[in-house]
């Protein structure tokens, strides 16, 4: 074993004094093969937490939300369509929800209103996320003013500022009485915005959204699975767009670094030649260049994942943020929980450590194994 | 020290601070899962469906809840407004879903 290490050591330090030979080159290619994996990686870890936390936490929303559609679109559900629904068996719980957007040329933002119950949201009172209350300047006790689509002035009381921590899902959240948005959209008494649905037995959702499209023709059921579904597909496809914009760069950086593996200069030639010359086995001059694409792969591999979780991770992956994230005037500000996943992080090990030192490989052998005259003179 | 020992125990201490932030701060603090566990709380009892990411349109702040053609929903070949909109993906609907029974049928086409 001794004799084996003793070997190794000797070879990596022949390498690294061959490196240090062509200093700019190699510097600057580590460099270049860091900022791939640095990107890659953060691309990777941002989506997935991403990903984990809308998957998280939209896995409490309700089973089913049933609309009414009327030529195509969305419409109010009216009165009576609630009571259809409570024959169809495997429904637990139905509620008719009243929510809709409200514009507020202020900040040229869209707010999300929502009626809560009474008991909840007294009359006169509403409840707003932290990003609205930051945007707007507004604290518990406040008072703050909306002109209604119908063009009168309704003003409310801030009872309370929902938690800084619930951004991601509240931003733009303002809950009010039922009274109080009815009166302010002037909605007609009795109708819904959409009905949430409850359903005891998860196997029996797609059953239950079956029996509704029966039963009511006009509605569209969309289950919980479909909001999560959603959400995977929406980061998916983000994390492709920016892939497809990077599509360049990390083209440019493998024909680089396959440029650089697989091509030997004159000047790596001749050294080749001179070592077989001296002595040295074939299989001597492979291990040494195994080890210089090991030792430039795993160092830029390691830094490159390093930098990116502190980057994803500490400083809100500032880079791709705007991309990934979306951007609008009322912005939720908000820190991810770090999730990582395993298998992420081994084909990104797989696809720039093993190609990389797979590519030095080939050359160095054919190299290796013709005449040292021959490769000197060539 | 001799250049190879450098070189090998720098890259091992980069493999155990790899190793390290990767498995250990991976795992969610106890504050994580209590923040996480309260907006999971938050999502039951107000019904939400949605992440408030993309605040400008309605079927940009709720994807999920949209109609099927956002992009053109607000008159025949209206194009997209939003920014966001060209980011979020086109619902993948299987457009031909008869296609297997073509030809098969008793019934004209």
């Amino acid at each position: 074993m001794r004799p084996w290490l003793e070997k190794q050591l000797h070879l990596i330090d022949f390498t690294l004094a061959s490196l240090a030979r062509r200093k700019t080159k190699n510097v600057g290619l580590l460099l270049a093969y860091t900022l791939i994996v640095f990107v890659l990686a953060s691309l990777s870890l941002f989506t997935h937490a991403l990903r984990s936390e809308a998957s998280y936490v939209l896995a409490g929303s309700p089973e089913v939300i049933l609309q009414r559609m009327v030529a195509g679109r969305h419409d109010l559900i009216p009165p009576g369509y609630l009571d259809k629904i409570g024959r169809i068996r495997g429904v637990q719980k139905k509620e008719g929800r009243l929510w809709g957007y409200y514009y507020d040329p202020v900040v040229n933002a869209n707010y999300t209103f929502m009626a809560r119950p009474a008991s909840e949201v007294a009359d006169g009172t509403i409840m707003v996320g932290s990003a609205l209350a930051r945007e707007r300047g507004l604290a518990p006790n406040n008072t703050i003013s909306f002109r209604s689509y119908a063009g009168k002035l309704f003003g409310f009381t801030v009872a309370a500022v929902l938690s800084p921590d619930s951004e991601l899902l509240a931003a733009d959240l303002v809950l009010l009485s039922e009274n109080d948005f009815r009166r302010f959209f002037e909605y007609p008494e009795g109708h819904y915005t959409d009905i949430a649905l409850s359903v005891a037995n998860p196997q029996e959702v797609r059953t239950v959204a079956a029996k509704l499209s029966t039963a009511l023709p006009d509605s569209r059921p969309i289950l919980r699975e479909e909001v999560l579904r959603t959400y995977q597909s929406l980061f998916d496809w983000r994390e492709g767009i920016v892939l497809t914009v990077l599509a360049g760069a990390i083209l440019a950086f493998a024909i680089l670094a396959w440029e650089k593996a697989s091509g030997l200069s004159a000047e790596e030639r001749r050294e080749i030649g001179i070592l077989k010359a001296i002595g040295w086995e074939t299989s001597d001059v492979i291990r040494m260049k195994v080890w210089e694409g090991l030792i430039i792969s795993l160092t830029a591999f390691l830094l490159g994942g390093i930098a990116a979780y502190v980057h994803v991770f500490h400083f809100g992956a500032a880079v791709f943020a705007p991309v990934l994230k979306g951007w609008s005037v009322l912005y939720p500000r908000f820190t991810l929980v770090p999730a990582v996943d395993g298998l992420q992080i081994a084909t990104l090990f797989f696809f720039t450590v093993v190609p990389y030192t797979a590519a030095v490989l080939v050359p160095i052998w054919r190299a290796a194994i013709t005449d040292p005259d021959a490769v000197m003179r060539a | 020290m001799r250049p190879s020992t450098l070189v090998l125990a720098l890259l091992a201490g980069l493999a155990l601070a790899f190793v390290f932030i990767f498995g250990h701060f991976s795992w969610s603090t106890a504050t994580d899962a209590e923040r996480l566990a309260a907006n999971r709380a938050l999502v039951e009892h107000y019904g939400l469906t949605d992440l408030a990411l993309f605040t400008e349109a309605r079927y940009t702040r709720h994807p999920s809840q949209a109609d099927l053609h956002s992009a053109f929903q607000d008159h025949p070949a209206a194009l997209e407004h939003f920014p966001t909109g060209s980011l979020v993906a086109p619902r993948s609907l299987p457009l031909f879903r008869d296609a297997p029974l073509a030809g098969k049928t008793t019934s004209p086409d």
